[in-house]
This record gives C-alpha cells, structure tokens and sequence, in this order.
C-alpha cells in the first residue's frame, strides 16, 4: 500500500522547495517508481540535471547526482554515459534548460542516439526566475516577459525530439502518476535516447498569470486535454483541436546506440 | 469496503488540496493550510491522494 519513497530521499531533504502544488515533486515520485521497478542499482545510476526549479530534483535523490550549469544536462550526461557505458543515465530538468539555453544540447543527444532517459518537465514557463517565457509557453499566454500575450509559436518537445533521432519517445502528464513512471520504465529499458516529457504544472508563474484559479484547475486542464495516442487515431482533426497525444509517441529499436558505435572507434584506434 | 489509515505527514504538507479535490470518495478536507481525515471509513483505497500529492505529505496504509 502505502509507497515507500523516503528509502530513495536524501535524509532530511523533506519537505522540497517546491510551492505548494507544483507539479515536478509528482514527477520525481514518479521516477521514484519507476527505478525501482527497474530495479536500478544507486550505485550506478546518474542523475543529472541543469538549473532550474525542475533540476533541483536531483539533489533530493540518493544516487549518483550531478546538477550542472543551465542547459548543459545533456552534455555531462553524456560524457558521464561514455565514461562509464555501464552507468544507467537519467537526466531531468525543465523546458527552459532543456529547449532554451539548452536545446543544441538536447537535439545533438538526440541525434546521437545516446543510452539514457531525458525526463523534461514541460510547465511551459522559466519557474525559478520568475516567469519569463519559454520556447514552450503557449502562444498567447502571459509571462512577465509578456505581458500582452506570447506571440511566439512553441516548440513541440517530443516532436522535436523525434525529429533530432531520439528513438523512444513519450508524453505524459503531471495529472496522470501512473502513467509518468510506466513510461519511464519504458525508457530506461529502450537501448538508445528515450525522451519523456511530462507536461507538469507551474501555478506560482504560470497558472496565476494565465487565469487559473488554482492549481487543480491546471491539472484539471492537463486531464482534460489529453488524448492517448492510439484514442487520437479514431479522431477527426476538428476533436483533436486544443488536446495533445499521450502514451508512446515513437519507437525505434534498429538505429544504432552512441557508446557502441564510440566503442568501435577504440578497438580501431586500439588496432583491435 | 473497510476503511484505510491515512497518514499526514504534517511537516510536508503545503496545503494545496489537491488531494482533497482528486479524492473520489470526499474522505480529505482542508483546514486552512492542512488537510484532515475527518472520513477514513469512506476511503476506497484508490491511491489517488498519494500518487498525486506533490509533497510526500499523504500515505494510504492498509488497516
Ligand atoms: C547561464 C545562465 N543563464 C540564465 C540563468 C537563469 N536561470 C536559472 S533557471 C532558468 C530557467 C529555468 O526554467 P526551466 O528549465 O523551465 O525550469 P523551471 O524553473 O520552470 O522548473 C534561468 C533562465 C542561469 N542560472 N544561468
Ligand atoms: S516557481 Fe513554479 S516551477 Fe518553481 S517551484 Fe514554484 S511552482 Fe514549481
Ligand atoms: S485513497 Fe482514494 S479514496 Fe482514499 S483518501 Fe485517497 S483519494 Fe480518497
Ligand atoms: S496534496 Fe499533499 S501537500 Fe497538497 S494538501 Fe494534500 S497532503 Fe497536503
């Protein structure tokens, strides 16, 4: 029954420093499950993340964790994999690291094909500075940045990322637990770049600006505009207006891993 | 269907009721800044409060 989450927490970290509501405490609960259900070994398993409210989340779990400088997640989990192929990698951070500052990173990770799970908490918003605009907040929606409405058209995250080759690609929300560490697992397991991006919830900078009245109400939102991706092939275009698909977006098993086409490179140059 | 033992763990919870408002069985109210168990016997089990808690704050225990 009652889950036991304290086991995989730093002691004395609790309470986090989220605000009451936000989204990525469900979201690290979530990657709670779903490394246990891996079975992962703490020892060797790497958590890294950028800065940003999303990429406190390493801090709070005991493994081997790496928070890093703003944007650059993807980039010390990538010499972290290389170093040591046998580590399990998960990297978690925003859409602001994660697209923003951070999105060459992100897509070149991608294009390699590299072994490990990126978990992006998409709240469409810069969270801990305050509000400003991310590549992923609404066009239309307020940010400090702007005020008068976002004339921006967004990044889709998994989109993007299946278009720069990850080959395990995912979407989720903060309103559906279950469904945030199934497809985490499914990540972990897949040899290759997985992406999961959770659409997660930030009320402090997003939801006040944007005319929610409260927290429940943006995940009443996310529950509502859900559609899992094999409901979404039985829609008109006209029902799918306003929702985005959840569930496995994309899978790939055949492109090659990054560390062993690296591996190839050494018993080359090795004259193996 | 017997009721469960809910747990608040009063150091973690912020008070944003969503465990309140997603409890299928109106078991959690809040009290100002604190949820309260004044239904335990009505509670399904469900899971709901915990998984979605942000906070560590809430656990479902079997009883
Ligand atoms: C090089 C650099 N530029 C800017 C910042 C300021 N900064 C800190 S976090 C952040 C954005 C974080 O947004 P996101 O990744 O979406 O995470 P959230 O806080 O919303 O969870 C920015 C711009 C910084 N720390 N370092
Ligand atoms: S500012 Fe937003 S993203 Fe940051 S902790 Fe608060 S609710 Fe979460
Ligand atoms: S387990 Fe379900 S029924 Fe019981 S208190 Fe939690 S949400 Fe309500
Ligand atoms: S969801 Fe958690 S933090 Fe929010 S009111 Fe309920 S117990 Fe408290």
């Amino acid at each position: 029954m009652a889950y036991d989450y304290e086991k995989s927490i730093r002691p004395g970290k609790l309470p986090h420093i989220w605000c009451p509501g936000c989204g990525h405490g469900i979201v690290m609960k979530g990657l709670i499950r779903a490394m246990d259900t891996c079975e992962l070994d703490r020892a060797k398993t790497s958590i890294v993340s950028g800065i940003g409210c999303a990429s406190r989340l390493p801090g709070y779990l005991d493994a081997c964790t790496l928070h890093t400088a703003h944007g650059r997640a993807a980039a010390f989990a990538t010499g972290v994999k290389l170093a040591d192929p046998e580590m399990t990698v998960i990297v978690c951070g925003g859409d602001g690291d994660g697209t923003a500052i951070g999105g060459n990173h992100f897509i070149h990770a991608c294009r390699r094909n590299i072994d490990m799970t990126y978990v992006v908490m998409n709240n469409y918003i810069y969270g801990m500075t305050g509000g400003q605009f991310s590549p992923c907040t609404p066009t239309g929606a307020k940010a400090s940045t702007t005020p008068y409405g976002n004339p921006d058209p967004i990044f889709d995250i998994s989109k993007l990322a299946i278009g720069a080759g990850a080959t395990f690609v995912a979407r989720t929300t903060a309103a559906h637990p279950r469904e945030i560490d199934k497809l985490i697992v499914q990540g972990i397991k897949h040899k290759g770049m997985a992406v999961i991006e959770v659409l997660d919830d930030c009320p402090t900078t997003y939801g006040r600006r944007n005319k929610f009245r409260s927290v429940v109400d943006m995940m009443k939102e996310l529950k509502k505009n859900a559609v899992p991706a094999k409901a979404a092939a039985k829609m008109t275009a006209e029902q799918l207006q306003g929702k985005f698909l959840t569930g496995v977006l994309f899978q790939d098993t055949e492109k090659p891993e990054y560390c062993e086409m690296y591996q190839e490179v050494i018993n080359k140059a090795q004259g193996a | 269907m017997s009721g469960a033992r809910l747990e608040v763990i009063e150091r973690n919870c912020k008070g944003c009721s969503i465990c309140v408002e997603f409890c299928p069985k109106n078991v959690l109210e809040m009290d100002v800044f604190l949820v309260t168990v004044p239904r335990p016997e009505d509670c399904i089990k469900c899971m709901q409060c915990e998984l979605l808690c942000p906070d560590f704050a809430i656990k479902v225990h079997d009883e």
